[in-house]
């Protein structure tokens, strides 16, 4: 499968990386080459073989549905890159926000 | 006494034991070489204050009669490992400055053993690369030099700063993970032992996710012996992590203690026998198979006829996972944001400042094989070959107990070499891949030197689960091949 610059364009925008203009070109020729390379899997017979779900026989646990931690607000706001704001500034444990870009007019 | 840096971690705790040394005096050595070193750039964060104050709380515990498995015993942590308090970067501009609010399970077991940490280690980033040259925070140097050229080495990757930590008696022991071949491939290339575990043997709670079904914590060391006490340290059931294993942890220490490898069944898988690799490694190869034979071992020719798909497959299981599992570096939470006019722009132009070229890449693949229309094509082949390439695994250990192979088609190549085209790069994890994608474990042995003096190691492949046969054999070949290589000038 050979990539052009728009479905390179599109990916990027899909995964939310900017990718100026001038790089889409050279970016599609790298990943068509790596997306060229992948597909001779389909030299593989694969029918009626069952796509492995887990390398482990290990069945997925549950565990109680039970409150394990809790009230520590400032700790998880502790990197938040632009800034917390807290509900109680006097009380940092009774919860708080990320803050982003406004994105209501 | 020999010098403390110069003991085996088994030798330095049997010192402390013995109050031949203290924790503070074994620490102290230890910083005084990653002093010595620093121009190796095997460590993004140094933590000597904290290894001190360790040390010191290492020694009260002795004095009470509390010593654990690994006490006193100086490590390096690769800075994919959670660490409270202590930044954790990937190796990610996207990360940097970031202080984890909690400790990893892994590090976690470690100082409850009563372990000492030195320092976070360098890596490429989020551990996506081969040669350690993809860290935000500049390559490692491998300590090894090719004979009568001083030209700098890579020391393989993901976890190159853990291995050349190593590889340099900067430490007795350090942490890396390995998804695709990045311990075993790191280890080879710094004559050193790094052992990869079984899927789910050591917990990947607060580790840095790459390739969720892949990721897989474990230990260098300078001998097998010291690998298998660093496992029995790091593994264990965690409720925190739903894919650790709930098994007990045999002991490790005692099966690389007794190489006796009379009986077993080592198989030979003929596909990988490939073009490719080096003709030195193709001769060690042959020659650990001869050693193995005289160590009272029978030789099983085996085939793994799917070997050749794990590297295409690996390349879109292992971007798929990254792209889901980098989602969470948003400029939101923690780690970098660049501003933008509105919440998409933000997202974008931190993400794309964040990352570095091959995790882009990676993102972008991973993006484009679970798009709308391309899954069945690409992710779900991909996981379907894989379950061959675990059922010819299956069909191999039904006439071997073990499988021995050579660890990288290559000893270690110069910073700046091979960087061209990606897949070049990939080809370096051919005999790795393939039992990271049947989550098995592996573990690689420094078995000789190329002609230009460069270490090379061998790999053994063991069953799920089963490290105490994969060790006495790894112990085995590691008496036979008797190699003492040591990196001219460390």
């Amino acid at each position: 499968m050979s990539l052009d610059k728009e479905t390179v364009a599109r990916i990027a925008r899909l995964a939310r990386l900017k990718v100026p203009e001038e790089e889409l070109e050279p970016l599609a020729g790298e990943l068509s080459g790596i997306l060229a390379w992948i597909e001779q899997l389909n030299e593989v017979d694969t029918k009626d073989v069952a796509p492995l779900a887990s390398v482990s026989d290990v069945t997925l646990p549950m565990r109680e549905d039970k409150v394990t931690d809790g009230g520590i607000a400032e700790k998880v706001l502790a990197n938040a890159p632009g800034g917390a704001v807290y509900i109680e500034p006097t009380d940092r444990h009774a919860g708080g926000f990320f803050t982003v870009p406004k994105v209501v007019e | 006494m020999a010098a403390l840096t110069d003991l085996t971690l088994a030798d330095l705790a049997k010192a402390m034991a013995k109050k031949e040394a203290s924790a503070v005096e074994v620490a102290d050595a230890h910083l005084k070489k990653l002093d010595e070193h620093r121009a190796l750039n095997a460590f993004i964060t140094e933590t000597p204050d904290k290894a001190r104050a360790m040390a010191k709380a290492s020694d009260e515990r002795r004095a009470r009669g509390e010593a654990g498995l690994l006490e006193g015993v100086p490590l390096a942590i690769k800075d994919l490992f959670c660490t409270e308090d202590v930044q954790t970067t990937a190796a990610s501009h996207i990360l940097e400055g970031f202080v984890p609010p909690y400790e990893s399970t892994v590090t976690t077991n470690l100082w409850k053993a009563g372990a000492v940490m030195v320092g976070k280690t360098n890596l490429d980033e989020f551990a996506m690369g081969s040669s350690n040259m993809t860290s935000y925070f500049g390559g490692v140097e491998n300590p090894w030099k090719r004979r009568g050229d001083n030209r700098k080495l890579v020391p393989g990757g993901s976890s190159g700063g853990s291995a050349a930590a190593v590889a340099a008696y900067m430490v007795p022991g350090s942490t890396g993970t390995d998804t695709g071949g990045s311990i075993r491939q790191p280890a080879s290339f710094c004559g050193i032992v790094g052992l990869k575990p079984t899927y789910g043997r050591c917990s990947r709670w607060g580790v840095v996710a790459f390739a969720s079904s892949l990721d897989q914590p474990g230990p260098f060391a300078r001998t097998v012996e010291d690998s298998a006490i660093l496992l029995q340290g790091m593994a264990g059931h965690d409720p925190k992590d739903s894919t650790s294993a709930p098994l007990a942890v045999p002991d490790f220490a005692a099966a690389a203690r007794s190489p006796d490898i009379k009986g077993l069944r080592v198989g030979i898988p003929k596909e990988y026998r490939v073009d490719g690799t080096a003709p030195e490694i193709v001769a060690l190869w042959d020659k650990g198979i001869e050693m193995m034979k005289a160590a009272g071992a029978s030789i099983v020719e085996v085939s793994l006829p799917h070997t050749r798909y794990a590297l295409p497959a690996y390349y879109i299981v292992a971007p798929a996972e990254c792209s889901s599992n980098l989602a969470r570096y948003d400029g939101v939470r923690y780690g970098l944001r660049v501003p933008g006019k509105d919440l998409t722009e933000m997202y974008e132009s931190t993400r794309a400042a964040g990352f570095g070229k091959e995790v882009r890449r990676r993102v972008m693949i991973g993006t484009y094989v679970l798009s709308a229309g391309y899954y069945d094509a690409y992710y779900k082949k991909a996981q379907q070959v894989r379950a061959l390439i675990a059922r010819d695994f299956k069909d191999a250990f039904a006439k071997c107990d073990v499988l021995l192979t050579p660890t990288a088609p290559t000893a270690a190549f110069a910073a700046g070499e091979k960087m061209d085209d990606p897949v070049t790069m990939y080809l370096n994890d051919m005999f790795t891949i393939p039992a990271s994608m049947a989550g098995l474990p592996g573990i690689s042995v420094p078995a000789g030197v190329d002609k230009d003096g460069l270490p090379l190691g061998l790999q053994l492949i063991g069953r799920a689960f089963d490290e105490v046969t994969m060790l006495k054999a790894a112990a085995a070949l590691e008496q036979a091949a008797a190699f003492k290589g040591r990196a001219a000038g460390y």
